[in-house]
């Protein structure tokens, strides 16, 4: 991308704020702001859910909606750090996809233990990802462009294993599927989800608790002035493609539990869910601002609007895309507002 | 000859030519034409008629690349424009006084400037996002992508819809002067595009912008409304394929026309030569990517692979393409072969 206007990072906190914006919203820091109406929209949308329907307010619809996207939570995590980069990655679902046929053809096919083949599937994510990263860094490749064929790749991949659909028979896949952690009477989480919930706080202290977060930041801030400062740019940028692809390696391996099968057209457009969620989260696209814990919140945000459609039964699921993509519109309106307001006047497009 | 070694269509063509040779030696009846009924029959008509729709939306994305753009949401927009024009055309078979006619549900004219009129909207909507907002493209138009396809299952009421109306067929799969109809639009949105191009300064305004943004506006490129019109004739383009895919198939839906387009645009776009980071741009050449693309879906199955193969083969392609793109590759590959010489790399 091309050089951008300095931009202060997300620590700095802007002295041509509007006074009065100061005075009416005494607490609230202007950086949580994407947070706070993400978080606002959420429990809105639960509230509107448990008024509008019978049986919407209960635990165990609210554990679902993580256990049902906990995929989608753990894919959006790694993306998460994509995007503070500046960067973009678009061959996470089909690294999923790959995940799972490798999975399966493994399991199935060769009859490898699940011991081993977690393992390996974990790594090759990892490798497929860093391998983007270093064509992004090293060539000054676009990142849309490198994770676009990377996406093509990977799902020519899994049809090179097979065309068709693999169902998984295999034991411990069968087991870990069905395994259920009950909180208290009636609420359980699966494994899927207790991972999901993993990632995301391992994300948090990756992000804020150590060095490779407040590098992945200050890349989104400014690349040059990271560079300047002497910071890791080149390696961390590698990372942060490695992490996408190994957690969508790991999201791939909770898809397999999820559908038991392995199947080139698992996870089609979800890099685009995945996207949504990060934006809705209140990452900004331009890089350097964002948490991890308000893309759980984008994930939960996408996951209720499917909840809430099935729950009313006259909507037909379509409705789920039109809604996400008019979210998806505010969302990005909304950040165009709030970095103008940042920048202190009008700023062009790049 | 070095001319011709410079000249920016010389590596597209090559490839082109390549993969014809592969195709002709794998299928001994490849170069084969006939002319039986009036028309013109063989695997060449084929190919050009197949990649009509493909090259038509590489037209549009050209100038939105050239502008340092990117138009994702085309698949989306193909799919809502073909769920107008079929749900407003419809059609059944009427037969009157022993004669069978063809009757649509509103005039044919009405449907299909009703489609492209739509299209014309999703891509004002685009434009004002990017060059109005200043949104990046790729965010801009990944809302439409999104929300589209859901426009489009809410046209057509998640069914796939048949058209049952003939003179709609005519689009994309009639004949004109022994030709494919489709030949002759794609021709004519090239002509159109090329001479409004380079006989009034809006190629040059398009390739300042693409070459520096601020510089353009310095000096006095409206370059707003040029972002805008842009993305507004991707639309129109994008539309004009979802008239044409449509057609050619009698049918339209929702959920998978014109799925991939936007990368194999993107694409093609890209093979002929045209930069992803903006400024230097051809359109012959993204027609000439289109082709190559179609022509290597043929190869991929005059050899006999399975298609789905094929992916793995475009992402090779991709990846090869822009490594040859990228100045530091070309240096690496400068210091490879001068190594004797380490002053050359750099």
């Amino acid at each position: 991308m091309t050089a951008r206007l300095p931009l202060p990072v997300a620590e700095s906190v802007t002295p041509a704020a509007p006074a009065a914006a100061r005075v009416r919203v005494p607490r609230l820091n202007a950086k949580y702001a994407p947070l706070a109406v993400t978080v606002t929209l959420f429990a809105a949308m639960a509230g509107y859910g448990s008024f509008a329907y019978d049986g919407f307010f209960s635990t165990q619809v609210f554990l679902n909606l993580l256990i049902d996207n906990a995929f989608l939570a753990i894919v959006a995590v790694g993306m998460t750090f994509v995007i503070l980069t500046g960067g973009i990655d678009l061959s996470v679902g089909a690294v999923i996809a790959l995940t799972t046929m490798i999975s399966a053809a493994l399991v199935e096919h060769h009859h490898w233990s699940a011991t081993v083949v977690i393992p390996l599937v974990l790594a090759i994510g990892a490798a497929f990802g860093a391998l983007q990263g270093v064509l992004i860094q090293r060539f000054r490749l676009q990142p849309f462009i490198v994770t676009l064929a990377g996406m093509f790749l990977a799902r020519g991949l899994c049809y090179l294993i097979s065309i068709d659909s693999i169902s998984i028979g295999d034991e411990t896949y069968a087991a870990l599927s069905q395994a259920r952690l009950t909180l208290w009477e009636g609420a359980s989480l699966s494994v899927g989800a207790l991972l999901a919930l993993g990632v995301v706080a391992v994300g948090i202290y990756i992000a804020h608790g150590t060095e490779f977060g407040r590098t992945v930041y200050a890349i989104g801030g400014n690349e040059q002035s990271a560079l300047l400062m002497g910071l890791p740019v080149p390696r961390t940028t590698v990372l942060v493609y490695a992490l996408s692809g190994l957690c969508s390696a790991l999201a791939g391996v909770v898809f397999t539990l999820y559908m038991l099968s392995g199947y080139g057209l698992h996870a089609t457009g979800l890099e685009l869910d995945t996207i949504a969620a990060v934006v809705i989260g209140g990452t900004l696209l331009s890089g350097g601002v964002g948490y991890v814990a308000g893309t759980l919140f984008g994930v939960l945000i996408l996951g209720i609007i499917q909840t809430l459609i099935s729950f009313d039964g006259s909507l037909s699921s379509w409705w789920t895309r039109i809604v996400i993509g008019a979210l998806l519109f505010a969302f990005c309106l909304l950040q165009r507002i709030f970095e103008t307001g940042r920048r202190g006047a009008p700023s062009t497009p790049e | 000859m070095k001319w011709l070694l410079a000249h920016r269509l010389f590596w597209p063509l090559v490839t082109l030519v390549l993969l014809l040779a592969v195709d002709a030696a794998f299928n001994p009846g490849f170069w084969h034409l006939q002319w039986r009924d009036g028309h013109l029959y063989g695997s060449l008509v084929d190919i050009l008629n197949r990649a009509a729709p493909l090259a038509v939306v590489s037209l549009g994305m050209t100038l939105v690349i050239a502008t340092r753009g990117i138009d994702i949401s085309v698949g989306a927009v193909v799919a809502i424009s073909a769920a107008i024009a079929a749900l407003m055309i419809g059609g059944h078979l009427v037969v009157k006084d022993g004669v069978q006619t063809y009757v649509s549900r509103f005039p044919m004219g009405l449907a299909l400037a009703s489609a492209l009129a739509v299209a014309l909207l999703a891509g004002l909507w685009n434009g004002l996002l990017v060059a109005g907002a200043g949104m990046q493209p790729i965010i801009a138009t990944l809302i439409l992508m999104v929300a589209g396809r859901g426009i489009a299952q809410l046209i057509t009421g998640g069914q796939i819809i048949t058209v049952y109306y003939a003179p709609y067929f005519f689009i994309g799969s009639g004949f004109l002067l022994g030709l494919p109809f489709s030949l002759f639009i794609v021709a004519a949105l090239w002509l159109a595009l090329h001479f409004a191009l380079t006989r009034s300064a809006l190629g040059m305004f398009i390739q300042a912008i693409g070459i520096n943004p601020a510089a353009a506006r310095m000096a006095g490129v409206p370059q707003r409304l040029i972002g805008v019109c842009v993305y507004v004739f991707c639309g129109f383009a994008a539309g004009l394929a979802g008239l044409m895919i449509s057609s050619n198939v009698k049918s339209a839906d929702g959920n998978n026309a014109g799925l991939l387009l936007e990368l194999d645009a993107i694409l093609a776009v890209t093979l002929g030569g045209t930069l992803l980071t903006g400024g230097r741009f051809s359109l012959a050449g993204s027609v000439v990517g289109a082709l190559i693309i179609q022509t290597l879906t043929s190869t991929i199955y005059s050899i006999g692979v399975p298609p789905e193969v094929n992916l793995v083969v475009k992402a090779a392609v991709v990846f090869a393409v822009m490594l040859l793109q990228s100045p530091e590759f070309r240096a690496l590959l400068r210091g490879l072969v001068f190594r004797r010489a380490p002053g050359v790399a750099r």
